[in-house]
């Protein structure tokens, strides 16, 4: 798209800033002595205006030289070329108009004389052109500008979404009932527990907001929030689900992502534990991994039960976090034997750049 | 009118609950409480309650696959927190759909629902109507849940050779030996993944991967040695799914 021609407003203005530029015109080409002042006018008129267009033409020359890529000496050449054509046409053409007028009687000695005229008109051709082509550059780097900001903002939205989209898996609503099924149980028979149940469940919920609010936690966090998620589901569950931690309490200082291991944790119980019939351990595991932080999570699970459909989802969301803060420096293992199934996440320990 | 009731459901507490409401029903007695679709079929073949709650998600089987399973057929209140499955739960007839957590009317509307459907002689819902609703709209099976006896397989549909009509029941061959299952063969055939079983026969069904020899295009011979007709038509689809040349 023409950054001129393209715009009413902008053709407009253009075309205004024109006129100043015939009269300077006018002024140069009678400043020899041979051409009045009258003759000068005529010219100029219909020159600038058939110039002006001529003009526009150098966006495309601007557009296939950008500043930013081609080396300076070529883009100096193809604009000084495309300037003496143009200043050429604009003589040419300026010729052309003056033997025209000279059919008129008060203009009909003005052919003759015009030659006088060429060399001012050509050096103002090839000035004029060249104000063209820094005008182009300027919109051209404008445009740029607001498509680079564009793109800022687009990728800011995406890591919005991310995160708006990993605090919807995390509020997962069938979670949400279950425990709550498991408060309404409990109301008559167990009235203490069922208000038990409902401040780890707040407490709970509480931190998953909070957390999800702020772009990088201490693990230490992460690991708190599990440990919730497990204490609601330990209710729902009973003796079906053991945790067992083995936790480098080190380590915890570690920076992430908020709501990346809560996930894992909710897969645990949900892809493994809810598929026994006798339940199992889940193991949550933190140490070291070289000079990164490892945290794994492990459980049982049964083989024969189909994964459901969309299961993948969750940890491919995961692993678009870690690649979004660390891009290749950080992992995501998983991996089933048939029995157990462990996933881990390896992160570097010091704070990601630009975080 | 006395009510035998089986609660299933693989938390303790969501059985407490429903057993909680039920206590409020003099006339309902509780002849079992499993934590799972095995126990279920079990309990069922003992004690064939009238009316069965079911949870829809638990290990092993799932409520669907449990109810496929269950003999002889009790009426069925689905309790679950997924609301996805009311649908398929209506496809198979079930008395209601109570979705976690619910509340004292709601179960006991859903209780009398059931009352007024067994007192007009309502039988549990049609077995083929069970199998088609036990798995997801338009997506093939990955397994298969036979029951002999009180005891329950679950067969990959890897492991299943070939499937063989024998009146209302199809014979199903895998690993060597066979099972039985109340099912009609057209039911069970349009549920398996169909780049990997062939109709070969009006009664016969053969997963592809097990094709041993195909003797003049007639008689299809599988890995377990069991000699398979195949029909004209048969031979036309078989054809279609074997390697070119």
């Amino acid at each position: 798209m023409h950054p001129i021609l393209a715009r009413r407003e902008r053709l407009f203005a253009y075309v205004l800033a024109w006129v100043p530029l015939a009269g300077i015109q006018a002024y140069l080409i009678a400043l020899p002595g041979s051409l009045s002042w009258g003759e000068a006018a005529a010219l100029s008129g219909p020159l600038a205006l058939v110039y002006a267009f001529l003009c526009l033409s150098s966006f495309y020359a601007c557009r296939s030289a950008p500043l930013t890529r081609a080396r300076t000496a070529s883009v100096l050449g193809v604009h000084l070329v495309g300037a003496l054509i143009a200043a050429s046409l604009l003589t040419l053409a300026g010729s052309t108009l003056a033997s025209l007028l000279g059919s008129f009687p008060s203009f009909a000695t003005l052919p003759e004389r015009f030659g006088q005229a060429v060399p001012p008109l050509f050096v103002l051709g090839v000035l004029l052109y060249l104000l063209a082509v820094t005008l182009h550059y300027i919109l051209l780097s404008l445009e740029s500008s607001q498509a680079a900001e564009r793109r800022a903002m687009e990728a800011r939205v995406l890591a919005r979404e991310a995160e708006l989209e990993a605090l919807k898996a995390q509020l997962n609503p069938h979670f949400l009932f279950n425990a709550l099924n498991s408060v309404s149980a409990l109301t008559t028979t167990a009235p203490a527990k069922a208000r038990e149940m409902c401040v780890l469940l707040s407490d709970f919920l509480r931190r998953s907001l909070a957390s999800g609010e702020r772009t990088l936690i201490p693990l230490r966090e992460e690991i708190v929030l599990a440990r919730q998620f497990l204490a609601v589901e330990r209710v729902r569950y009973g003796r079906r689900l053991e945790v067992e931690e083995e936790v480098e309490e080190s380590l915890l200082g570690a920076l992430v992502p908020p709501l990346l291991l809560q996930p894992l944790v909710e897969n645990a119980v949900r892809h493994g534990i809810a598929t026994l019939i006798d339940g199992g351990t889940v193991t949550l595991r933190v140490e070291r991994a070289g000079d990164g932080v490892r945290v794994a999570v492990e459980n049982p699970y049964d083989a024969e039960t189909p994964a459901p459909a969309g299961s993948g989802l969750g940890l491919s969301l995961v692993r678009r976090r870690l690649a979004a803060v660390w891009g290749r420096a950080a992992e995501l293992e998983e991996g089933g034997d048939g029995k157990r199934f462990r996933v881990a996440l390896v992160v570097p320990s010091g704070a990601p750049e630009g975080a | 009118m006395s009510l035998r009731v089986a609660v299933v459901d693989d938390e303790e507490l969501a059985r407490g609950l429903v057993l909680e409401h039920l206590a409020a029903h003099p006339d309902v007695t509780v002849v079992a409480e499993c934590a799972n679709g095995l126990e279920a079929i079990e309990a069922v073949a003992t004690h064939a309650p009238d009316l069965v709650f079911l949870d829809v998600q638990m290990p092993r089987l799932t409520g669907f696959e449990t109810l496929e399973l269950l003999e002889p057929r009790p009426a069925v209140v689905f309790v679950t927190a997924y609301d996805r499955w009311a649908l398929k739960a209506f496809e198979v007839h079930a008395v209601d759909y109570l979705l976690k957590p619910f509340s004292r009317e709601r179960f006991d509307a859903a209780l009398a629902r059931a009352r007024a459907l067994l007192g007009a002689g309502a039988r549990g819902p049609d077995p083929s109507l069970l199998a088609a609703a036990a798995r997801p709209e338009g997506e093939a099976i990955g397994r298969v849940a036979v029951r002999e006896g009180t005891r329950v397989t679950v067969l990959p549909v890897e492991a299943i050779d070939w499937i063989g009509a024998e009146g209302d029941y199809v014979r199903i061959g895998s690993a060597g030996g066979s099972h039985l299952k109340l099912q009609a063969l057209a039911d069970l055939a349009n549920r398996l993944p169909a780049d990997r079983f062939v109709r070969v026969h009006r009664s016969w069904v053969v997963n592809v991967a097990r094709l041993a020899a195909l003797e003049e295009g007639r008689t299809a011979v599988m890995a377990d040695g069991t000699r398979v007709p195949v029909s004209r038509a048969g031979a036309a689809r078989l054809k279609e799914l074997l390697p070119k040349g």
